[in-house]
């Protein structure tokens, strides 16, 4: 067993203006985890995730990725190491098909320039063909193979939230950051979701950090959770613990701070 | 498996693309013998707008950047041509590659500081570009090389090898080449990784940039493209007209390529030519209409056309094909 944590959160403030929003959290996520991230509107959740894909920079702490910070990383340098996300309101490139928009996600793992692309050289071309294959494997994998040269727009919902799950899976990632990928489905399809989750880690071997407000989910995929709470981590456990924890259960109902 | 491509007539729909290529370019091969020099003449300036076009479709269509300014690139392009053949004695066709290789490099870095700027504010700064090149290169200091305001007049060349064809013939067969490779090497730019990728930061910046995508390299790398291609097109308008001078590249070109963008149909390649045949033909078939009041005909043209096909050529060939498609699996 590697014994360092594929991602390790130290001490990470974030403030905006005076406002604290992050104040000095930590967490390790090992490798092949699912972890869940929880905590009420407003308890730091999202501001965590943007620090993860880069586009906060906290005050002071450090976020690690295989050992190595990540912080001195744009935005676009996180794809290349290994971290992949979806988002909570669709991205979606919404000028493109399905399997173009799976297509982007690969952009890391391939290589080409304006020259070669538009001469079209054998190089880039099988390139673009083995990229393609693979895409339309994580396409099928993923149940999108009937929509696959539909537009991405007029698809439905939970359809569009599966091809932002094929796009960040073709980048092939060693970490899925998911940003509450429950918003706006329903029962059935939260359930279907939480499979998928779990399916998608034995499978690709992904380690997942889950960030959702969405308590089912959280409790029935995640190995570990942790809840924040106006910008503290108040609770980490195994999801049975948390749930029962009396910090967790007092943020939820709005009673702790009084 | 991933679903097959629809079929249409037991072709497929790249099958029939390939098919309608090939009809449009024998007829652009056959074309120039049946009529008389002058018509020979615009023809060949459609092909150059058509180019020109196709560059501000690269940037505005496909990356989704907004330009006003370029007319600089055009006249760039076409000074560049004008000036090694006059002064250097360069051959034409020689002139055409160090234009575009110029304009590349003007267009990014140009791009550079564009990329702080967004919609409006970028539409702005392009159009200080438009309207600062003609005095610029009216300017005393660079009278020696641009001929001032007088501009510079050039050579009209003769066909080579001994080809029996007048000089108006030749230049459209010349134009046409370059035409059909520039048109190819975009078509192929565009499906491509780098086109996904221009598409994706059009579509999603933050969603690119999460991809992995260098949303700055590729932004300014697409205005220097688009800048390649709309100086090659001045570079070959200089050519064909054997005349530039500053007032030529005024901000009204500028904004006539966008006219010819829209009408073609934003993001979609073949677009390009219909916006090319739109800006050449229209202004005079509105004059033909009525002299005094051309610029209103051509206004109330325009109207009719953005009324009647709001996404452009683009949408009504889509539409079109639609119901042909429709047709045909009925009729089955």
């Amino acid at each position: 067993m590697d014994s360092r944590p594929l991602l390790a959160v130290r001490d990470v403030v974030v403030r905006f203006g005076g406002i604290v929003a992050l104040d000095g959290v930590s967490f390790d996520l090992p490798a092949g985890r699912i972890l869940g991230l929880i905590g009420p509107n407003g308890a730091g959740k999202t501001t965590l995730f943007n620090c993860l894909s880069r586009l906060y920079t906290p005050a002071s702490g450090d976020v690690q990725f295989e050992g190595a910070s990540i912080l001195g990383r744009p935005p676009h340098r996180i794809a290349e190491i290994g971290i992949g996300r979806t988002f909570q309101n669709l991205a979606l490139f919404r000028g493109l098909t399905v399997l173009e928009n799976v297509l982007v996600g690969g952009h890391t793992r391939t290589r080409s320039d304006f020259f070669s692309d538009a001469l079209g050289l054998p190089g880039v071309r099988r390139q673009d063909q083995d990229l393609a294959r693979w895409a339309g494997e994580v396409i099928d994998y993923l149940g999108l193979g009937e929509v696959a040269r539909r537009p991405v727009t007029g698809l439905p919902f939970g359809t569009q939230k599966r091809v932002e799950l094929a796009r960040a899976l073709v980048m092939r990632p060693k970490l899925l950051l998911l940003d509450e990928p429950a918003g706006g489905l329903n029962h059935e399809e939260v359930a279907d979701l939480g499979r998928l989750i779990r399916q998608i880690r034995d499978d690709h071997g992904v380690t997942i950090l889950l960030v959702e407000h969405h308590m089912g989910l959280v409790m029935s995929v995640s190995d570990v959770v942790v809840a924040l709470d106006f910008g503290r981590k108040i609770c980490e456990g195994v999801p049975t613990a948390v749930q029962q924890d009396p910090a967790v259960i007092a943020a939820y109902l709005g009673t702790a701070k009084t | 498996m991933v679903a097959s491509e629809r079929r249409l007539g037991g072709l497929t729909l790249p099958a029939w693309q390939r098919l309608l290529t090939i009809g449009v370019v024998i007829a652009a091969l056959v074309l120039p013998l049946l009529v008389k020099n002058f018509t020979v003449f615009q023809l060949t300036l459609v092909m150059v707008y058509s180019i020109a076009i196709l560059g501000l479709n690269l940037l505005t269509g496909i990356n989704g950047q907004f330009s006003l300014g370029h007319s600089a690139f055009y006249a760039i392009g076409a000074y560049t041509t004008a000036i090694l053949m006059d002064r250097f004695g360069v051959p034409y066709a020689l002139t055409l590659p160090v234009a575009g290789l110029v304009c590349l490099v003007a267009g990014f870095l140009f791009g550079l500081p564009a990329l702080r700027l967004e919609g409006l504010y970028l539409a702005l700064a392009t159009f200080a570009l438009a309207v600062a090149t003609p005095q610029l290169l009216k300017l005393s200091l660079f009278e020696h090389w641009t001929g001032g305001v007088q501009g510079i007049v050039i050579v009209k060349p003769d066909a080579p090898f001994g080809l029996p064809l007048s000089q108006d013939r030749w230049l459209y067969y010349f134009t046409l080449i370059v035409l059909i490779l520039m048109f190819a090497a975009a078509t192929r730019l565009v499906s491509s990784r780098t086109g996904r990728a221009l598409k994706a930061i059009r579509d999603n910046p933050l969603a690119a940039k999460a991809m992995g995508i260098d949303t700055a390299l590729y932004k300014s790398l697409a205005f220097g493209v688009s800048a390649l291609y709309t100086g090659v097109a001045g570079s070959l308008g200089a050519i064909v007209v054997q005349f530039v001078a500053p007032d030529s590249f005024t901000f009204f070109l500028a904004v006539s390529f966008l006219v010819g963008l829209v009408v073609g149909g934003v993001g979609w390649i073949p677009g390009a030519l219909i916006g090319g045949v739109f800006v050449m033909f229209v202004p005079n078939l509105a004059e033909q209409v009525s002299k005094g009041l051309a610029w209103a005909v051509y206004g109330v043209i325009l109207i009719l056309v953005i009324y009647l096909m709001p996404t452009g050529a683009a949408g009504f060939v889509r539409l079109v094909a639609g119901r042909v498609a429709r047709l045909m699996s009925s009729n089955r």
